[in-house]
């Protein structure tokens, strides 16, 4: 049988503010356990949340990049559930009025086209603290520093189909909450966290299959490998006469496999209800007006914007702006050396290999897009060849220059372009191989065209490639023909 | 000394009659002569006290003044105060010593008021009677053998027994109200939001409110000067200004419109209490006031309301006590949910967790809309009814509660008669607005109380016609025979 995947995606992005979303302590990454929870985090008995201005901005920008609609009132509730590391026995996040209603975001697949994923809604919420297992001799120790972390949980509607699929959405979203500046993306860190519900239904047929949950899968490597297996383990157990039960599974990235958490029958009840410390939120058109005006150029845009400015391909204009990073050094290198094209190609070519090879992010890069844009320039104006250039970018790469010019100056890499020169060079050329020279000269048209190659590599390796290769073609061909 | 109010502190202290050490010794001494009997306090700071009061006669020798400076008071054991014990009347909280202090115990001590320790109350302020707590029944002064009202039974107590002269006390459902009317003191109920919540240990978020308890309206209006305003740390607290209560004191009442409600003089309550009310209402009248008889219809549907909403968040603001970061924790808990299971299960009282049933249950999945929201829709109808009421009249009038104190352990079996006791405070809880109770004679030796309601943020107007009543009778005066 023919079976087709319906993938969910339920993100959990950690907002950047620089205090906890109803406290105000630092949110920064790995400070010692419990230096940054406050009273209100540890849940004293008496202590109430403020809201926190910021996250709520945050959460606006998303609703605006993502075409959603953006409640006027919204409102916290409480999520109510016992866990050692949720200090107040309840979350505090929304249910029937989230922050941002029904919006989308358009994905670009691998072969080039494009795809809507819907977005159900996103909401705000706390994050929860950390039990830790170890270092405490059959005990477990709480740090409570994440907790109050703000999240944005952003839920897909069912529109993906296959892992792939997912990877590219939350991609995606990754870009675009790095591109608004909202959430600094580590997935390391837990900063965007993945929950995937997946289901499999014969192909053709209407119904959704049960679901399966698995949760908190924090890489896209495993988001794809997560998913891949569960499709697997779901499809087997049907076609030989099982049934997938609704469950959350976890991921174990060592095994490779997905492994029951608990049922549906075991899930909590929540009971949710209105969070009565705090008040509904009412936004204002104005606030969104204005914070509209603030949006930077996101993706969707910037890819447009290459295209038509720049003249690149949808493929390379998609590429260049899947990243703010990627986009920022690809227009800085533009920049620099004014030629968008040479610029996409050197950015999606000897850097993006670089980078592959060292697994680097383009922020780590060894090579700057200042010394690139130089080297680019170089080739521009014949100072050097694209052969010689690729040298002089992993002499750049090695740290054996602070620039392209120096490179090709302490290397003597400068290209040759005195005609007299290269013809005296030419002449030797011919001398030392005069016999294939005769031999060319005796052919008719299409042999010489093939010869021809062998001169050229003969002078380029004599003049150690620096020869101008246009010089030397022009300047063979007269002598050949001569 | 043990029988001057508030006011005449001030002045005594502003004199230099006496001096605060002098004043806080001789109070220490009361407690500790008369609390045994009564167990209003279940902790006293015998040696802050001094201290405090020290500080406070050190402030007004350096020139500072200051009406509740050096003024001995004490807090409803829910406030948490750093360095000191805040039970809430738990054993779950047996240990819980506080990091921090709430914003009405700062804001007091900030005015120089001494605090002499901390108040019995019913456990987590659930309970009518000051029977639930885990530190023992508070006794009524006015009759050992009565409960004397809660939640803020310790409070009303103490007060009454003349051992303060005035304390703080939170009202959820009627909290203050109810023991004020019960020993005789005046007892006032902040609209919702007027003083700060922060630092008060939750019982139900959306109806606490903390207060004055007093023997007058006037010492009620010096401590909520002090108590009320905007706090950044609670968002449910009001940007609205606070109102000069003692300047407002002394307005006539002349045109002042009382409404009585019909509902507050039907079934249930004591003839005896409905004449006693009456009679307040005539004294009103010769100072200038009209009367009109209104209706509050949703009135009934009051209490199986607020035992939805109230229980409902209770059920997860008591969440939090889980035996993992602080107060009781059980003995060798095998696992987590043994931890949790046992650590609630012998940490909390009956009453309690019966509330924590009932509100766990009317928000569980497929009852939410049926007990909670439904619950929700009452609540906007009943403060509807006030709204409309108060387009014709100034001020609401009628009991404070619908029986005299009752016997000790008397309705121990049955909790919902306990329950009924509320049925006239509980709708202004409902609402937010403010209310007041004051003393309004006595019936068989027993005080009982008339509960005043007004507007939003008009705690100046029930404070008004409080102190203009108690100007021409003395009913706040009489002290209990024994103390």
């Amino acid at each position: 049988m023919q079976w087709e995947t319906v993938i969910g995606l339920e993100i959990h992005a950690q907002l950047a503010t620089a205090s906890k979303i109803f406290s105000g302590s630092a949110t920064t990454f790995g400070a010692e356990p419990n230096t940054q929870a406050s009273l209100v985090d540890l849940g004293m008995p008496g202590v109430l949340p403020v809201l926190n201005e910021n996250a709520v901005r945050m959460a606006c920008m998303f609703g605006l990049a993502v075409d959603a609609e953006i409640g006027e009132r919204n409102v916290f509730a409480r999520k109510n559930y016992f866990y050692p590391d949720l200090p107040k026995g309840y979350q505090t996040s929304q249910m029937d009025h989230p922050i941002v209603g029904r919006g989308f975001l358009d994905i670009t697949l691998e072969d080039g086209t494009s795809k809507r994923i819907g977005i159900t809604r996103a909401h705000l919420e706390e994050d929860a603290g950390k039990s830790l297992h170890e270092d405490f001799h059959g005990m477990s120790g709480i740090d409570l520093n994440r907790a109050g972390t703000p999240l944005l949980e952003i839920v897909s509607e069912p529109d993906i189909r296959s892992a792939k699929e997912a990877v590219a959405y939350v991609k995606a979203i990754h870009a675009l909450v790095r591109y608004l500046g909202i959430c600094d993306g580590n997935m390391a860190e837990g900063s965007l966290r993945c929950d995937c519900n997946v289901s499999v239904r014969p192909k053709g047929q209407a119904e959704f299959g049960t679901r399966a949950e698995i949760k908190n899968v924090n890489s896209f490597r495993f988001i794809e490998k997560a998913i891949n297996h569960e499709v697997q383990r779901q499809i087997e157990l049907i076609e030989d006469g099982g049934k997938v039960v609704q469950e959350t599974r976890l991921y174990d990235p060592n095994k490779d496999e997905t492994r029951s958490m608990r049922s549906k029958e075991e899930a909590n009840d929540y009971r949710y209800f209105p969070c009565p410390d705090l008040l509904p939120v009412v936004i204002e058109r104005s606030f969104l007006e204005e914070l509209r005006t603030q949006l930077p150029e996101l993706p969707v845009q910037k890819r447009e914007r290459f295209e038509r400015e720049f003249g690149l391909s949808a493929y390379d204009a998609s590429v260049l702006s899947a990243s703010r990073e990627m986009a920022d050094y690809f227009e800085q290198v533009n920049a620099t050396c004014g030629d968008a094209k040479l610029a996409a190609n050197w950015v999606m070519g000897e850097l993006s290999s670089l980078l592959n090879k060292d697994n680097l992010d383009i922020e780590q890069s060894p090579v700057s897009a200042g010394q690139l844009g130089g080297l680019i320039l170089r080739i521009k104006d014949n100072t050097i060849s694209g052969k010689i250039a690729k040298m002089v970018f992993e002499a750049l790469a090695g740290g054996e220059g602070a620039s392209a010019d120096e490179v090709i100056e302490r290397k003597g890499l400068k290209q040759v372009t005195d005609s007299g020169a290269i013809e005296a060079m030419l002449d030797e050329v011919l001398a030392a191989n005069a016999a294939q020279v005769e031999q060319y000269r005796a052919s008719d048209e299409a042999k010489r065209g093939k010869m021809f190659g062998f001169f050229v590599g003969q002078a380029m390796k004599a003049s150690r490639g620096k020869a101008n290769p246009q010089q030397v073609n022009e300047l063979l061909k007269k002598k050949l023909e001569g | 000394m043990h029988r001057l109010t508030l006011a005449q502190i001030a002045r005594g202290l502003a004199d230099k009659a006496f001096s605060a050490e002098e004043l806080t010794r001789a109070l220490l001494a009361r407690i500790a002569e008369h609390d045994g009997t009564l167990n209003s306090f279940i902790t006293v700071t015998e040696e802050r006290a001094l201290e405090q009061a020290r500080a406070a006669d050190a402030r007004r020798a350096a020139g500072e003044q200051g009406a509740l400076l050096g003024a001995p008071i004490a807090h409803k054991d829910l406030f948490c105060t750093k360095g000191v014990l805040t039970t809430c009347g738990s054993k779950i909280l047996h240990n819980f010593v506080s990091p921090y202090d709430a914003t009405v115990v700062e804001k007091l001590t900030a005015a120089g008021a001494v605090s002499l320790g901390k108040l019995n109350m019913d456990e987590f302020a659930m309970g009518s009677a000051n029977e639930s707590s885990h530190y023992g029944p508070v006794k009524n002064p006015w009759d050992l053998s009565r409960v004397p009202g809660g939640s803020s039974g310790g409070s009303a107590a103490a007060i009454a027994a003349r051992l303060l002269p005035a304390a703080t006390g939170t009202d959820t459902g009627g909290s203050i109200r109810q023991p004020a009317a019960l020993t005789g003191l005046t007892g006032l109920k902040p609209t919702y939001g007027r003083v700060s919540r922060w630092g008060m240990v939750a019982y139900a978020s959306s109806l606490d409110q903390a207060g004055p308890m007093a023997r007058s309206a006037e010492d009620c209006a010096l401590l909520l000067q002090a108590m009320a305003g905007l706090d950044p740390k609670d968002s449910t607290s009001v940007d609205q200004p606070v109102d000069d209560y003692l300047a407002a004191l002394n307005q006539p009442l002349a045109g002042l419109r009382i409404g009585l409600p019909k509902e507050y003089f039907g079934e249930g309550l004591d003839a005896r209490i409905a004449d006693k009310v009456l009679a307040v209402v005539e004294v009103l009248k010769t100072l200038g006031a009209t009367v009109k008889d209104i209706s509050l219809p949703n009135t009934r549907h009051a209490i199986p309301s607020y035992y939805v909403i109230a229980p409902a968040e209770a059920s997860s603001n008591l969440s939090r006590f889980d035996g993992v970061r602080f107060g009781y924790r059980c003995e060798n808990p095998v696992d987590l949910t043994d931890l949790y299971k046992r650590s609630r299960a012998e940490g909390f009282g009956d009453e309690v967790k019966r509330r924590i049933m009932v509100g766990t249950y009317a928000l569980s999945a497929g009852y939410y809309d049926a007990y909670y929201l439904k619950a929700q829709r009452i609540r906007r109808l009943i403060k509807n009814d006030f709204v409309e009421a108060f387009g014709e009249v100034d001020l609401i009038l009628g009991p404070t509660t619908p029986n005299l104190a009752w016997k000790l352990g008397e309705k121990n079996a049955d909790p919902v008669s306990a329950y009924l006791e509320d049925i006239y405070t509980i709708t202004a809880n409902l609402a937010g607005i403010p209310g007041l109770s004051m003393p309004a004679g006595f019936i068989d030796g027993l005080p009982v109380g008339v509960q005043l309601l007004a507007p939003y943020f008009q705690e100046s107007r029930l404070l008004n016609v409080a102190h203009q009543y108690q100007q021409v009778t003395d009913w706040h005066k009489q002290a209990p025979e024994s103390f």
